[in-house]
């Protein structure tokens, strides 16, 4: 099998799933705005944020994310229990029916590392948020600078 | 024999009376003290050692506390590979100076690594200022930067490494704010609103505050 052949395979699945499924994928029914990625100086990891809708009647599970511009995407959550900061991973999180979840500072987060190029402010980065019933979802990310403390100026 | 009444009366008397004399005591105690400032922060004041350290800045060059003194300090633990609290409380003490506006040149914001294998000077130059002009790195000897952090009971733990060499560092998150002769006033938590710390940093900053 060519790797072109292996490359298309999970598109062609994700193509042919709406024609097997009765109902529409979770990435059809969330939408995302406020999509913004904090900028740091060098190869530092980023933080990257997004708040996601759910307008479907059953709940949505986000897994993981991908993007071109980055070498890794981790999906995160920082606490800060016992007045102690922490980082953990995290396998998924739930966007409720008809709910919102959001990924913001201080708490779920997409970790960003090895950039493929250097990110500057105002770059927007094309990421592909995956959900558990293999659907995904292109958002557009808009680099901000580190001192931002949102996705507008 | 005193009825029962009467004998409560006089020992209802005598316990104003107490009460009295202790009302004008703190009177005189908040007197001397000359501090009658509300603070919404949690005041450390009497209960946290002066700034103190043997560091290295941005720069590269050693510093100790003493370089900080006439400078309102805002002290914080952290890391530069640490891509969201961090970065998160960086920007938030920078939005804090900017609504200060040019009070705020008094006050210094010194992020002190807690990662010294990773944060030289300038990794850690390039990071603050990404924030603020007003911010220094401090970074240094492993042992030294223990030093500071047990002072102020500060606590950080390397957590192990993963796969591909990167780790995290858990940290207080705590911000300790210093008056201008180094002396610890107030704690300050990221469940504190950031009005907060405004209202106290101005009320320390202002001319004639209590120091």
């Amino acid at each position: 099998m060519s790797l072109r052949t292996l490359y298309a395979l999970p598109l062609l699945a994700a193509g042919l799933l709406p024609a097997v499924r009765a109902h529409a994928t979770e990435a059809e029914h969330v939408r995302a705005t406020h999509a913004w990625i904090r900028v740091l100086p060098g190869d530092l990891p980023a933080g990257g944020y997004v708040t996601l809708e759910n307008s479907s009647a059953q709940p949505a599970t986000l897994q993981g994310a991908s993007s071109p511009a980055y070498g890794s995407v981790m999906l995160h959550q920082s606490s800060t229990e016992g007045g102690m900061g922490r980082m953990v991973m995290v396998d998924s999180l739930v966007v409720p029916a008809h709910g919102k979840a959001e990924l913001a500072p201080g708490g779920y987060h997409l970790m960003l590392m090895k950039a493929a190029a250097p990110v500057k402010t105002g770059d927007k980065l094309k990421f592909a948020l995956q959900f558990s019933d293999g659907s995904t979802l292109d958002v557009d990310f808009v680099a901000r600078p580190a001192n931002a403390t949102g996705d507008s100026p | 024999m005193i009825p029962t009444d009467s004998r409560m009366t006089l020992r209802r008397g005598g316990r104003l009376a107490l009460l009295f004399a202790f009302a004008l005591g703190m009177l005189a105690l908040s007197g001397c003290h000359h501090d009658n400032m509300q603070w919404r922060l949690t005041d450390v004041s009497g209960h946290m050692p002066d700034l103190d350290f043997k560091l290295v800045d941005d720069h590269g060059k050693p510093v100790t506390g003493q370089d900080y003194r006439g400078k309102v300090v805002l002290l914080y633990f952290g890391y530069t590979h640490c891509p969201d609290v961090c970065p998160l409380t960086l920007a938030q003490l920078h939005v804090a100076l900017k609504q200060l506006g040019p009070l705020a040149d008094d006050v210094r914001i010194l992020f002190v690594s807690v990662d010294p294998a990773r944060d030289t000077p300038d990794v850690m130059h390039a990071y603050v200022s990404a924030f603020d002009p007003r911010a220094v790195g401090l970074s240094g000897a492993p042992r030294d930067l223990e030093a500071l952090s047990k002072r102020y009971r500060s606590a950080y733990t390397r957590e192990p490494d993963q796969a591909d060499g990167q780790y995290e560092v858990s940290h207080s998150s705590a911000i300790y704010v210093f008056d201008r002769d180094g002396k610890a006033r107030l704690l300050s938590t990221p469940a504190n609103p950031q009005d907060d710390l405004v209202h106290d940093l101005h009320q320390l900053l202002s001319p004639g505050s209590p120091s």
